[in-house]
């Protein structure tokens, strides 16, 4: 049995499960995203597809920003910090949000370390585009692990890619011997300890979330085909022609993520999804994935 | 007897509850109620029976018990706008086992503050929402079983995240356990509502009582 400290970190993330988690840039927003069913918001100053447009350093939202966010809703509210930013994260920790996501996203600000998550109480997500990754963020503290993807493109290939990767790597686990473990932990630069119980149990030792690109229902029916247990859409949402009406249909099918009559009902009549940006075109130094070490 | 117990599976920690079935005996009625990876299997079945996911009337059908399980209760309200499964519901809540945890006990009671919301009124008490502060204020403690119960005076562990108060109890309402002087696990009839969650933590207790009403 996990420490007292990891359950209810863990214990959010279990609440959140089969939701969606929506980014959004105001109150107004968080309100729609709230009335559409969402399962938490993430506040953030900008939406990605706006970062990857404007340029420019990306940092922590406005505190006054996150506080009118907070007190206009009553599901839990998550907050982005940068990569290796340990004050943004007390600050965020201080101003009492529900989750902080440390998201490469942001600009990360340490080019070596994430932030050491086992020193804050309140619980941490972190991204990931493959088994060793998440098990190092774990490792570090992280009590939920989400797909990278590739944010503010709405393109799910990316999404699709590291969720089939960090399923694959666990499934291969299970096959292997008690010696061969020692071996695949160096190769996937994880704690030994970590690999043996993903080894045993056949899953993550926190829940698994998918994130970036993830613009229609379909999108968020296919990951959690695939072993998504929650979903985040960031720009997916208000950067489409009917923004609550879009959640409300990825709200759907992330629950009826199944059952095709469902999926066809809630994908008819949805207004244009974002325009998005394919995700080979972009260069690997503008790929956001890549943040995080 | 062989049970079927329905897990309300519109969002949330319906997948916990499954899980604890698992270790008393029960296993997955449809293939599209199985977990991944799968549970090991109960080394001693105490109970006979499945389990199923509800997420639409027709799951309701046939069950002996159903389980509210935790999550955001607005998001779950979303769902329960469709009148034929608000319905059903509510009417498999008048004649069956019923066990919530957290935000089900939410979806149950009476009447629902911080904000008001909708409920399904089948429990008299009335719950304040979020009314211990925000995850930062969650936490696990030790309650203890109520005077009168089976097990009064016996600790029991509460794993409490973001969760409701229970700010009001009906005469007909049976307080089980209490934590600070709080009832946080009670019953009417055959309902049985915690504002923890069980399913998070290793004492099968509560499951068996719920399967053991169901099984009556």
């Amino acid at each position: 049995m996990p420490t007292p400290e990891l359950r209810l970190k863990t214990g959010l993330a279990e609440m959140l499960k089969g939701g969606v988690i929506m980014d959004v840039t105001d109150a107004a927003q968080a309100q729609i995203a709230e009335q559409a069913g969402a399962a938490a918001v993430m506040a953030l100053e900008r939406v990605p597809a706006d970062i990857r447009k404007e340029g420019g350093v990306a940092r922590m939202a406005s505190i006054r920003k996150m506080r009118e966010i907070m007190q206009s809703v009553s599901i839990p509210v998550m907050a982005k910090c940068r990569i290796g930013h340990l004050v943004e994260a007390q600050i965020l920790q201080a101003l009492g949000v529900d989750y902080i996501d440390e998201s490469e996203v942001l600009t990360p600000a340490d080019e070596a370390y994430h932030v050491d998550k086992h020193a804050f109480t309140v619980p941490f997500v972190c991204g990931a585009r493959n088994l060793g990754e998440a098990l190092r963020r774990i490792a570090e503290g992280a009590a939920m692990i989400r797909t990278k993807g590739e944010a503010g493109t709405g393109d799910v290939v990316h999404a699709v890619r590291h969720m089939r990767a960090i399923v694959r790597e666990m499934r291969e686990l299970t096959l292997l011997r008690e010696e061969e473990l020692f071996g695949r932990a160096k190769e996937l630069a994880a704690p030994v300890e970590l690999v043996r119980l993903v080894a045993r149990e056949g899953r993550l030792p926190v829940p698994n979330f998918s994130a970036g690109g993830i613009a229609t229902p379909a999108d968020a029916a296919l990951v959690m085909q695939l072993g998504a247990e929650a979903v985040f859409v960031g720009s997916g949402i208000f950067k489409s022609e009917d923004p609550a009406a879009r959640a409300r249909a990825i709200v759907r099918a992330t629950t009826h993520y199944r059952d095709p009559q469902v999926l066809l009902e809630v994908s008819s009549e949805l207004g244009e999804p974002m325009r998005g940006l394919d995700a080979a075109a972009i260069r690997p130094e503008e790929q956001l994935q890549t943040r995080g070490w | 007897m062989s049970l079927t117990i329905g897990i309300l599976a519109l969002q949330g920690d319906y997948e916990a509850h499954a899980r604890v079935l698992a270790r008393l005996g029960l296993m997955p009625e449809r293939d599209s109620d199985r977990l991944f990876p799968p549970p090991p299997s109960a080394a001693q079945p105490e109970f006979v029976g499945h389990w199923r996911f509800v997420r639409s009337p027709a799951d309701l059908a046939d069950l002996d018990g159903v389980i509210l399980p935790g999550g955001e209760s607005s998001t779950m309200l979303k769902f329960l706008e469709d009148e034929a499964l608000w319905r059903g519901l509510g009417a498999l809540l008048q004649r069956q086992a019923v066990f919530a945890t957290c935000a089900g006990v939410i979806l149950l009671a009476r009447q629902v503050g911080n904000p008001p919301q909708r409920s399904l009124a089948a429990l008299d008490i009335t719950v304040e929402r979020n009314a211990y502060g925000r995850q930062i204020d969650s936490s696990v403690r030790q309650g203890e079983w109520a005077p009168g119960t089976p097990d009064a005076g016996r600790p029991l562990e509460m794993v409490f995240i973001r969760a409701p108060k229970i700010a009001d109890i009906g005469p007909k309402v049976e307080v089980l356990a209490t934590e600070s002087g709080l009832p946080v696990l009670v019953r009417q009839g055959r309902i049985l509502a915690a504002t923890f969650h069980p399913e998070l933590g290793a004492d099968l207790a509560l499951h068996r009582l719920f399967l053991r009403a169901a099984s009556a």
